[in-house]
């Protein structure tokens, strides 16, 4: 009975997080991933107000509402409202970009140890039919109660309420019957942030610590206990998050600290196949294209074949021994290994239209399969690397299937909560993958019996494999499979009635892009000859999308500009790892708004810088012709 | 004369609303079915059961003899069936030819091997693999093909003629609402279908517009191209059509040529409403009573 009231607790926060997602939902249709930021944002003025400045807990309460109130209001402004009327995805993508700036700065502000926090509650428990009762867990329970028939009450019998669930149930009708949208929409931004806030204040209370990363953890159970309730709907977000608690308090209770996140991300996952519209959404979920438009609004820029030779020939010279600092081909093999990840988002996202937030379990897979083959089994690396890439691309294959069926918001969902499922499983495995502590004296790869001992020879051995991958995903792209690709990615509904079976099609781009990113998995365990499961969390997904879509998705080229301007531009300026963070989302935020295309496409200018080069000839021969008219 | 397409007892529901009410009708090769309607009165919704966008509640589609019912839309496609969008969707991003490639899906044999195996759900995916593998050589096969469909591209585009072939390599996005509508259309033949499902071929367009679409339309029927013509205007409809199916609420009230659905008094009234209606059966001059109709503009008799 302790377990299931501990439950409940932690419940209750991923309801009042699950509460605020839904509500955003339901307004916008945008997923606000930055909802666990906010919680995080929450505990962090509790934790200030209560202990730095010793006032009363209630103080804190609302003073974090105010702030994270302030940020949703931010937050929709700069991440969803410029972006009505685009593909959802940008917004979505927009709401991570905050996540990620907002985690990395509380990071850097607060820095990332665990602080405690002093509530001031009186820490007496009392005895109730054999349980036993703290103050704090009443606070809690009593004012979650309240706070949501609050809300309840506040959408039923107010002006303002009704505009809200009025333009849930259809945006249009709404505005037509003179709701004013934008004031609703920021409203309800609001309103869910400070769910969010408040949730913060009142876990940290709880468990009498905070600490910045937990925000992210958090943010995704609500995601999950969202999902787990039905995406949009208010109610079942409260089931759906105290379910949850529940079930995770059960598991752990049985399984240890470290199946939480298995459950988190297996219930989100099992939802997702078998009752997608969760427990109490609606079942009719509107087909939207997530991607299409957003990625493909450019040319491909195709460049001559003496440039590419020239690239390559560029890309070669840290090959030469003493050409440059062991340090700088350090960096150069970082850049390839975070440009094979992103490569396989040129075939996914580029090619196929189809987003991943779960491209580190793929990496995730490799990386793993290769180190036990090498270490246990003694393969030879190369056959290791090739075998490596196979299960990465059979899992996900496996894995992406129940989501065929899902549309709208759901398959990015599915992805994500399939590339967390697959880190946080390698984290609880300990027979075979060494669970927390990793595998680590993983073999130095060796090639036709050279061992590569040195950065320049493992650098020239990425480099091979990088001018491999790049070729593939080039014949690829230019074969039939790159045409159905992208008649998917331009229109789903249109591709699969000229003929084109779509599902086949979408599980191979799912597939050749796990191979892709388990060959960069296995590159990635290989060189380094260590890894663990913390590695591939889902901030690693979100890096690599980043990555390709700074670049381009277009052509393979896009994926290695992105990994040199992002892995070796940052290595560069020796930022902190949190500082890094930071670049990422703001990079990502600023790309949303300025460039979704990515750098290496082609919005025109390119065109017209062409064009004026090879027409300048042309030009002069007729303005000379014209001028010789002239004169005779 | 054989039978392309037997719909029978099609019936679909949203909800508490039948869109397609127990729809029976058939099409023989060569024929050309109109179908008319009221806006909402579910022609929309036939064309996409019949194509596999949506599966039906009761009844059957019978296309060529094979039944075809609750098949998804590739596999529709596949067996002969193809269809254009009231709202047209082509390929924004892809070339004109690209488009057309695309609708070829279903004629390629030379890039799928083991072919025979994609009817079964695990093994299918050897084809797919050895699929993959193909890819990445070059073949004489294929290239042989390329050049077919190549070939089946320009021939498409011809029909179309100074509007589509200069702009063969231009993304479709950029081109004119028309000339879209239009490289949907030559998309869906460029496969030779059995069956052309066109849902509101000239929605959008100008009068000179969808005078050049008639003749198109005419042109296909007289290559005995089958085709189910759902569409607004009833001057193109009832010039291009074999035979017409009307259409009100879900419901079929009223079959024949193009005159005698023209005379029959249900059709008038779902049309022009049952006042007028009995005006007209009272002899009143039909010019007279559709005067200002935006209805009876394309109301031709
Ligand atoms: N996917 C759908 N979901 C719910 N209702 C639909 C859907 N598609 C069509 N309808 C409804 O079915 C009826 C028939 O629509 P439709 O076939 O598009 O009509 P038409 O093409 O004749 O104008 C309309 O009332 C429409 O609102
Ligand atoms: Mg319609």
């Amino acid at each position: 009975m302790d377990t299931v009231l501990a439950g409940l607790i932690n419940g209750n926060a991923y309801a009042l997080v699950a509460l605020g997602l839904s509500l955003v939902i339901g307004v916008t249709g945008i997923i606000n991933f930055a909802q666990g930021s906010l919680f995080a944002v929450g505990a962090m003025v509790g934790w200030f107000v209560t202990t730095s400045l010793g006032l009363p807990l209630w103080l804190a309460a609302v003073a974090a509402m105010v702030v994270t109130a302030l940020l949703g209001w931010v937050i929709n402004r700069v991440a969803v409202k410029p972006f009505a009327g685009k593909a959802p995805i940008a917004s979505v993508l927009a709401t991570i970009a905050i996540m990620i700036i907002l985690d990395a700065t509380a990071e850097l502000i607060f820095g990332p140890e665990i602080r405690p926090m002093a509530s001031g509650l009186p820490t007496a428990s009392f005895q109730l039919l054999g349980l036993r009762i703290n103050a704090i867990d009443m606070v809690i329970l009593c004012t979650s109660v309240v706070l949501m028939a609050g809300l309840a009450s506040f959408l039923r019998w107010t002006r303002f309420g009704r505009a809200i669930r009025a333009t849930s149930q259809d945006r249009e009708a709404a505005a037509q019957m003179g709701v004013p949208i934008n004031r609703v929409q920021s409203g309800a931004f609001m309103i869910a942030s400070a769910l969010g806030g408040l949730a913060g204040v009142l876990v940290a209370a709880y468990f009498t610590t905070i600490s910045p990363t937990q925000g992210f953890t958090v943010g995704l159970a609500g995601l999950a206990a969202a999902t787990l309730g039905g995406l949009g709907s208010l109610l079942g977000a409260v089931i759906g998050g105290l379910l949850l608690g529940v079930v995770e308090a059960l598991g752990v209770a049985t399984f240890g600290d470290s199946a939480r996140q298995v459950i988190t991300f297996g219930v989100l996952l099992g939802c997702l196949w078998l009752r997608p519209h969760g427990l109490l959404g609606s079942r009719s979920v509107k087909r939207e294209p997530l991607t299409g438009t957003f990625f493909s609004a450019a040319r491909k820029i195709t460049i001559p074949p003496w440039a590419v030779a020239a690239l390559v020939v560029a890309g070669a010279l840290p090959i030469i021994p003493g050409l440059f600092s062991g340090y700088v081909v350090g960096v150069g093999v970082q850049i390839i290994t975070f440009a094979l990840a992103a490569l396989s988002m040129t075939i996914l996202g580029g090619q196929a239209g189809q987003l991943s937030l779960g491209q580190a379990g793929a990496v995730a897979l490799g990386a793993y399969a290769l180190a036990i083959m090498t270490k246990s089994a003694g393969v030879p690396f190369l056959v290791a690397l090739l075998l490596a890439g196979i299960f990465g691309a059979v899992v996900m294959t496996v894995l992406a299937t129940p989501s065929w069926r899902l549309s709208g918001h759901y398959p990015a969902i599915a992805t994500l909560a399939t590339g967390a499922l697959i880190a946080a499983v390698a984290q609880v495995w300990d027979p075979v993958t060494g669970g927390g502590a990793g595998i680590s004296l993983i073999p130095l790869p060796s090639v036709f019996g050279v061992q590569l001992d040195s950065n320049t020879m493992l650098y020239a051995l990425g480099f091979v494999l990088l001018l491999t991958v790049c070729w593939l995903v080039r014949r690829w792209s230019n074969s039939h499979l790159g045409l159905y690709w992208r008649a998917i990615r331009e229109d789903e509904t249109a591709a699969r009635s000229a003929g084109v079976p779509t599902p086949q099609y979408k599980s191979l781009a799912f597939g050749l892009s796990g191979f892709i990113a388990g060959i960069a998995g296995g590159f990635w365990a290989g060189q380094y000859g260590y890894i663990n499961a913390t590695i591939f969390n889902p901030l690693m997904s979100f890096q690599i999308v980043i990555i390709a879509v700074l670049g381009g998705m277009l052509s393979p080229f896009g994926a290695i500009l992105g990994s040199i301007v992002m892995v070796g531009g940052l290595e560069l300026f020796r930022f902190s790892s949190s500082g890094r963070l930071l670049v990422y989302g703001v990079v990502l935020l600023l790309l949303i708004h300025f460039r979704p295309q990515g750098l290496w496409t082609d919005t025109g200018t390119w065109s017209r810088l062409k064009q004026r080069f090879t027409r300048r000839s042309t030009a002069e021969a007729v303005s000379t012709h014209e001028h010789e008219g002239a004169l005779a | 004369m054989s039978t392309v397409l037997e719909v029978v007892g099609l019936t679909k529901r949203f909800g508490s609303l039948t869109a397609v009410d127990d729809s029976t009708f058939t099409i023989e090769e060569g024929e050309v079915v109109g179908v008319i309607g009221p806006n909402g009165s579910g022609k929309s919704t036939t064309i996409n059961l019949i194509s596999g966008e949506l599966a039906p509640h009761a009844g059957r589609v019978i296309l060529d003899g094979a039944d075809i019912t609750g098949a998804s839309p590739d596999a529709v496609a596949i067996a002969g069936a193809r269809r254009t969008f009231q709202n047209g969707r082509v390929f924004g991003n892809a070339t004109v030819q690209d488009n057309l490639l695309v609708g070829q899906a279903s004629l390629v044999r030379a890039v799928h091997p083991l072919s025979g195996l994609r009817r079964f759900p695990v093994l299918r995916w050897v084809s797919l693999v050895a699929e993959v593998g193909l890819a990445l050589l070059p073949s004489r096969a294929r290239r042989e093909e390329a050049a077919q469909m190549d070939e089946r591209v320009t021939a498409q585009l011809e029909r179309f003629g100074d509007r589509l072939v200069p702009r063969r390599l231009h993304n479709a996005a950029t081109l004119s609402y028309a000339n879209r509508r239009r490289t949907e259309i030559a998309r869906a033949l460029s496969s030779s279908p059995r069956l052309l499902l066109l849902d509101e071929p000239t929605a959008g367009m100008n009068t000179s517009e969808t005078a050049e679409v008639m003749e198109q339309l005419l042109v296909l029927k007289s290559q005995r191209q089958t085709m189910l013509l759902v569409e607004h205007k009833l001057d193109l409809v009832m010039t291009v059509s074999d035979r017409v199916v009307v259409m009100d609420s879900g419901r079929i009230i009223a079959e024949g040529t193009p005159a005698e659905v023209q005379r029959d008094p249900r059709v008038i009234e779902a049309y022009l409403g049952t006042r007028r209606a009995t005006r007209l059966r009272e002899g009143v001059d039909i010019e007279q009573l559709t005067e200002g109709d935006p209805l009876g503009v394309d109301y031709a008799i």
